[in-house]
């Protein structure tokens, strides 16, 4: 009984995540599909052929997000480490305005404030730069990697570096045998969300970037709102791929045993 | 070997009251063993921590023999520190644990592989160099993490309350281990504890430490025979004090006049001796009392008696007490030898 129960709520949890993936790959071969047609007449190549092709520049899209979701990540992981770490080990005035602090970009709308942040980076010359995109995007990162690190933080022994360094370990070697790998799967977990939160970034980018930094969802918005449903398709499912890649790689270190996801955010 | 010095050492955290640490003098010899002993809350482990470099004193020194190390790294002191809990790497093996602080010694793997089966050796863990942390006893973690400090070969090993741990069994067996490996290797050793039988059982010279600062520093039995103050003797188990005033070599208090050993300070002073001390049956000094409780204790029988309305206590063999019960007359004696005087206040 339980194990058929478990088997309904997979399925259904899998039919959740993948039935809305089966009409994009459908339209990204189709050729006409028209009501009420259950599958088009004609299939073809020519998006993905279109979609892969220098011309469009999907492919350097992809580049271009990637590299700055990766920086992003790296860029909060660096600010989050030190942040989560005094956060999390300690108590000190004013800890909880900080936490309100990291939360807001949680709490605002990014319509709010993203005109602002466009002037700021304008004044900085950073506007329509892919570094400007990328520090803007660290307003939505940030408080997920540095409260994701908070909680990895506040569950570690700080006493394990003590005994390192009493030991004849040297600060960058303690925090690099000793407290690494203690943290790592949550840092593991901060990393993927922060990944992804950056990687579908639309507003910030579309803002800051000006045009200028064309990423993934910025492309495909505007194949979308061309009604090229083709096109669309086939972006779209490039555009799930890191996501599901990441699932795929990560599931059990996520949800297993001695899981990261868990591990690090259990109070 | 080195000589451990620490100097007018002094540390307090914000937000306390009162300082941790306040104006410690210590002096640990070369080769020796001494223990760090004290109450919780008294600044031991503070010690520990201020001497480890782990963290910096508000003002004082730290000296081994001639070198000021009071604001070196701890990596760069050579003082090895042992915590009250194992903490061992929970991602290295058992091997890789002991062979830490040569890795980071960037010492050659062949040569890091001989000390640690040697050290693993000498703790009685031959073969468990492969094993993770978790599948060993909280004895054996301890002992790995005894094995880890000192196959440093450090200038000063740190031992933070290393029985305390352990299930009462395994204290005695730990004990003989620190024992036997200090005086094999004649590192120069601070052992903490609040045990002060732990203490006297394990070490060369006591510190005895009362709220942050050395109330006594010397051998063991000298915090039996000699406390400095009321509240050294009330640690070490003393019971029995009577205010009073020395003149000419007697005392006079609420017991009438007691004849003191030679050489006894003059004037108003806290008169002790150790229940222990005090013979039942006739003697030098001779009182007759009545007796309040006896108390069966195991080894010994405590006998709570009043003299001339003044509350004592003594502990006596068993056999010696059997016959004794509550509301009988008993006569004691107070040998001059065994009395001891305090200051007052």
């Amino acid at each position: 009984m339980r194990g058929s129960l478990r088997a309904l709520a997979a399925l259904a949890l899998a039919g959740w995540l993948v039935l809305p993936v089966f009409p994009l790959a459908i339209w990204s071969v189709a050729h006409g599909w028209r009501f009420p047609d259950l599958l088009p007449a004609e299939t073809s190549g020519a998006a993905w052929a279109y979609a892969l092709s220098p011309q469009s520049g999907v492919l350097q899209s992809f580049g271009v997000t990637t590299l700055i979701a990766a920086a992003t990540t790296l860029i909060a992981a660096l600010i989050g480490l030190p942040a989560g770490r005094a956060l999390g080990l300690h108590r000190f005035p004013g800890r909880n305005l900080v936490f309100l602090l990291l939360l807001a970009p949680a709490i605002v709308p990014g319509i709010a404030v993203v005109f602002g942040l466009h002037g700021i980076l304008l004044r900085l010359g950073l506007a329509g730069t892919i570094p400007g995109v990328i520090l803007a995007h660290l307003v939505p990162v940030l408080p997920y990697m540095t409260l994701v690190l908070a909680a990895v933080f506040s569950r570690f022994d700080p006493a394990f570096e003590q005994q390192a360094r009493s030991l004849g370990a040297a600060p960058w070697q303690a925090f690099r045998t000793v407290t690494l790998p203690a943290i790592l799967p949550g840092l593991m977990t901060a990393a993927l969300f922060s990944f992804l939160v950056s990687w579908s970034q639309y507003l910030l980018t579309l803002a800051v970037g000006g045009g200028r930094v064309q990423t993934l969802p910025l492309v495909l918005f505007s194949f979308v709102s061309a009604g090229r449903n083709d096109l669309a398709g086939a972006i779209a499912l490039l555009y799930i791929l890191p996501g599901l890649l990441i699932l795929a790689v990560t599931a059990r270190r996520i949800t297993g045993r001695g899981a990261a996801l868990t591990e690090g955010l259990r109070p | 070997m080195t000589r451990l010095t620490l100097h007018g050492l002094r540390k307090s955290y914000p937000g306390r009251g009162h300082a941790a640490v306040h104006g410690l003098d210590l002096t640990v010899e070369r080769g020796s063993l001494t223990a760090l002993l004290g109450p919780s809350g008294c600044g031991k482990t503070t010690t520990m921590k201020l001497i480890a470099g782990l963290i910096t004193p508000d003002a004082g020194e730290v000296r081994l023999d001639d070198a000021d190390i009071t604001l070196l790294p701890p990596e760069r002191r050579g003082v090895a520190m042992v915590f009250q809990n194992p903490l061992l790497f929970p991602h290295m093996t058992i091997a890789q644990n002991v062979g830490f602080g040569l890795k980071m010694r960037h010492l050659p793997p062949a040569e890091i592989a001989r000390s640690v089966d040697a050290m693993l050796a000498r703790v009685r863990l031959d073969g468990f160099g492969d094993r993770s942390p978790v599948a060993l006893s909280g004895g054996q973690q301890q002992r790995v993490a005894l094995a880890r400090a000192l196959v440093l070969q450090p200038k000063v090993l740190l031992l933070d309350e290393p029985l305390s741990s352990l299930d009462p069994g395994l204290r005695d067996e730990m004990r003989q281990l620190i024992r036997s490996l200090q005086q094999d290797t004649k590192v120069t050793t601070i052992v903490v504890t609040h045990d002060q039988a732990e203490a006297v059982a394990l070490s060369d010279h006591i510190g005895l430490m009362l709220d942050g600062r050395l109330a006594q520093h010397g051998p063991p039995e000298t915090f039996y025979d000699r406390p400095a103050t009321e509240a050294v003797a009330r640690f070490f188990g003393g019971v029995n004090f009577l205010e009073g005033r020395s003149e000419r070599g007697f005392f006079h208090s609420g017991l009438g006049s007691l004849a003191l050993p030679d050489h006894a300070p003059q004037g108003p002073a806290l008169l002790t001796f150790r229940p222990e001390a005090m013979r039942l049956g006739p003697g030098p000094n001779l009182r007759t009392g009545r007796i309040d409780a006896v108390t069966f204790l195991g080894t010994q029988t405590r006998i709570t008696l009043s003299v001339a309305g003044v509350a004592l206590q003594a502990l006596a063999a068993p056999d010696a007490a059997r016959a004794l019960k509550a509301g009988d007359e008993l006569t004691i004696s107070l040998p001059p030898d065994v009395l001891w005087l305090l200051p007052t206040g």
